[in-house]
């Protein structure tokens, strides 16, 4: 088995090396349980997903669109927390090698403790972490925790970020760079594929050639065959927590296969 | 704080320094300060209150007589200006109370700015009066159902909203809290508060106070209160927290003697919060007080022992806000009456020759049919 925080870098080559693009779909620890999660979880690599983003429940998630908002609300309601989403991680891991990057607020892993969090979640098989409410500059604990303890920690760059700040972010990133595709939450409307197209050549070559992935209000395959075009990843949450939620198994397995696809 | 508001940020802290230094600005906001909120607002003696504890004197920092009724409008005009300096089109806020949308859609009337005003569907309930003054002044109140459906909630949702449209929009945050360079900025549009009151002490009694008080919910009218004296050690000052149905019901809004140190909405400051780091859910009978988290300024002060920090139950402040309409013919807002109560618990405790200002941060009009209710009195 690959060592923790290696594993996001070698999926992203071994991809380009077959000439292919990452999918990455996100699900919500514990929504609406932890063995729900931990199904979904299989499902989601049967279908091709490359990377699993593993949402971690918040009181207060400011980034999120109601679609998330609520499936928090939902995790909530069955008891799940960090440490519960920690133990989750690790189930998933007992059975797949398949990168696990954590997404959480950042109260919850201050409340946790910084180093420990970094530990255990490197200890429960996990590959790196998303603080999206934690700019760059705000993050250097985290950073040295994470890197102490082999965890990746992925920073956003947004389209109204500009150059000073896209350096900071590449340079801050390991893993991978996370470009948020629009000026909005998750769930939104996408527009404006010349502008991702864009910020996605600038953060690679910013960053000397760290893989891209872009999310944020990717909902079907021809947005996300659209996007994979020039980003090394697809980043897809509200649509799959939603048709997780309202699909028949078959018809999500279908849509997961079509959005794999499409990402090519 | 998410990256795509970063930038905003940056921008916002960079203007906003150009505009305290411009003279222009400033003329700009003192001459409407004057004009159209009404200042200076009185200092008042408050006799028959002070006759009735029978210990210090007690005056008022009358910010309820301020164009529409509280302290809020200082710093809602000053950052309306800023946004029309900033070019931008549209101002959004959050409101608990009310108080802080009337004042921002009331500076949006004034500039000429589209408004948008985020406001808890709880807080709608309890503020009907307020909704339908933001709708006169031509703003628009969307309601947010989520979470706890307070204050709280309504920032989150103001935060989405500007996240989504940060490039003509501009953010009035009410209160000194969330990312600098609101605390900041807040405490400077509200500073006038204590310089005001500063100069009207002293010439009334030719002296400084020996005690302040004020009510804290973010902590805007007592940071803008106790700003200009923070260096005067003798002062003794006075923060008010909600304590709703008590500290030990757990429903309550007192995070300084119930909360411990966490990151809500741009700000590390202490934080209402169960051991996994989720935000829990307050109650005050005052919205504008209902909130799990409190100014980072006020965190200092309290960590580095120069304000104290205590709070009123729902009752205290019912029957401050019964006191005072008696005594002295002011209805304050419920908010206010939080500090009003602990003044009522301060003063009888001091010699006659002693002087506490206690800031009447906003009238209770708004309150008029929550009491009503919850005293059982059926008005229409």
């Amino acid at each position: 088995m690959l060592k923790a925080g290696s594993r996001i870098e070698a999926r992203f080559k071994e991809l380009a090396a077959a000439g292919k693009k990452a999918f990455i779909p996100y699900i919500m620890s514990g929504d609406p349980s932890l063995n729900a999660s931990l199904r979904l979880a299989g499902t989601l690599e049967d279908a091709g997903a490359d990377i699993i983003e593993l949402g971690v429940p918040f009181s207060d998630p400011v980034a999120d669109g109601p679609l998330i908002q609520a499936a928090a609300e939902r995790a909530r309601r069955a008891g799940v927390n960090l440490r519960k989403a920690l133990g989750l991680v690790a189930a998933i891991r007992k059975r797949s090698d398949i990168p696990i990057v954590l997404m959480t607020y950042y109260n919850p892993v201050l409340k946790f403790g910084e180093d420990k969090f970094a530990k255990q979640a490197v200890e429960a098989g996990a590959d790196g972490v998303i603080v999206p409410d934690l700019p760059v500059e705000e993050a250097d604990l985290l950073k040295e925790h994470s890197y102490k303890h082999g965890l990746d920690t992925i920073f956003l760059a947004a389209p109204t970020s500009g150059p000073e700040r896209f350096r900071l972010v590449s340079n801050a990133s390991t893993g991978f760079i996370y470009y948020v595709s629009l000026t909005g939450i998750t769930g939104a409307k996408l527009a404006h594929y010349e502008e991702i197209e864009k910020s996605v050549k600038r953060l690679k070559k910013l960053s000397g050639g760290k893989a891209v992935a872009v999310g944020f209000g990717v909902s079907n395959p021809d947005e996300a065959g659209r996007i994979a075009k020039t980003a090394d990843g697809v980043i897809v949450g509200s649509a799959v927590v939603r048709r997780a939620r309202e699909d028949s198994a078959r018809d999500f397995s279908a849509w997961l296969k079509s959005m794999r696809e499409a990402i090519g | 704080m998410p990256e795509t508001l970063m930038p905003a940020l940056e921008d916002l802290e960079h203007e906003y320094f150009k505009a305290r230094k411009d003279a222009g600005f400033k003329r700009e906001f003192d001459s409407l300060a004057g004009k159209f909120i009404g200042r200076p607002t009185p200092l008042y003696f408050a006799k028959r209150l002070t006759q009735h504890l029978g210990g210090a004197k007690i005056y008022l920092k009358r910010e309820d007589l301020a164009h529409t009724g509280a302290h809020k409008i200082n710093n809602a005009l000053g950052q309306a200006l800023l946004a029309k300096k900033m070019g931008k089109k549209r101002v959004i806020a959050e409101t608990g109370a009310g108080q802080h949308g009337v004042a921002v859609a009331t500076g949006a009337a004034l500039l000429g700015l589209d408004c948008v005003i985020y406001m808890g569907s709880v807080d709608i309930k309890r503020q009907a009066l307020n909704v339908f003054r933001m709708k006169l002044l031509g703003a628009e109140v969307r309601e947010v159902s989520a979470g706890s459906k307070t204050l709280k909630d309504a920032i989150n949702e103001a935060l989405r909203d500007w996240t989504t449209n940060v490039r003509n929009t501009h953010y009035v945050l009410g209160t000194v809290f969330g990312p600098h360079p609101f605390p900041e900025m807040v405490r400077d549009f509200q500073s006038v508060i204590g310089r005001e009151a500063r100069a009207q002490i002293l010439k009334a009694e030719g002296r400084l106070p020996d005690h302040m008080i004020a009510c804290v919910g973010g902590g805007s009218n007592a940071i803008g209160l106790f700003h200009a004296f923070l260096k005067e050690k003798k002062i003794a000052m006075t923060g008010v927290e909600a304590g709703g149905l008590g500290i030990e019901s757990g429903k309550h809004a007192a995070r300084f003697a119930g909360g411990s140190v966490g990151v809500l909405q741009g700000t590390k400051s202490y934080l209402l919060q169960d051991g996994d780091g989720n935000v829990l859910d307050t109650h005050s009978v005052s919205a504008g007080l209902d909130y799990a988290s409190v100014g980072p300024e006020h965190a200092w002060l309290m960590q580095s022992g120069r304000v104290k920090y205590t709070y009123a139950t729902d009752e205290e402040a019912l029957a401050a806000f019964e006191l005072l309409s008696r005594m002295e013919g002011i209805i304050p807002a419920l908010e206010s009456s939080h500090a009003i109560a602990e003044a009522v618990k301060a003063a009888p405790k001091m010699k006659k020759n002693k002087i506490i200002i206690v800031n009447l941060s906003g009238r209770g009009d708004k309150d008029v049919l929550e009491v009503a209710r919850i005293k059982g009195v059926q008005l229409c």
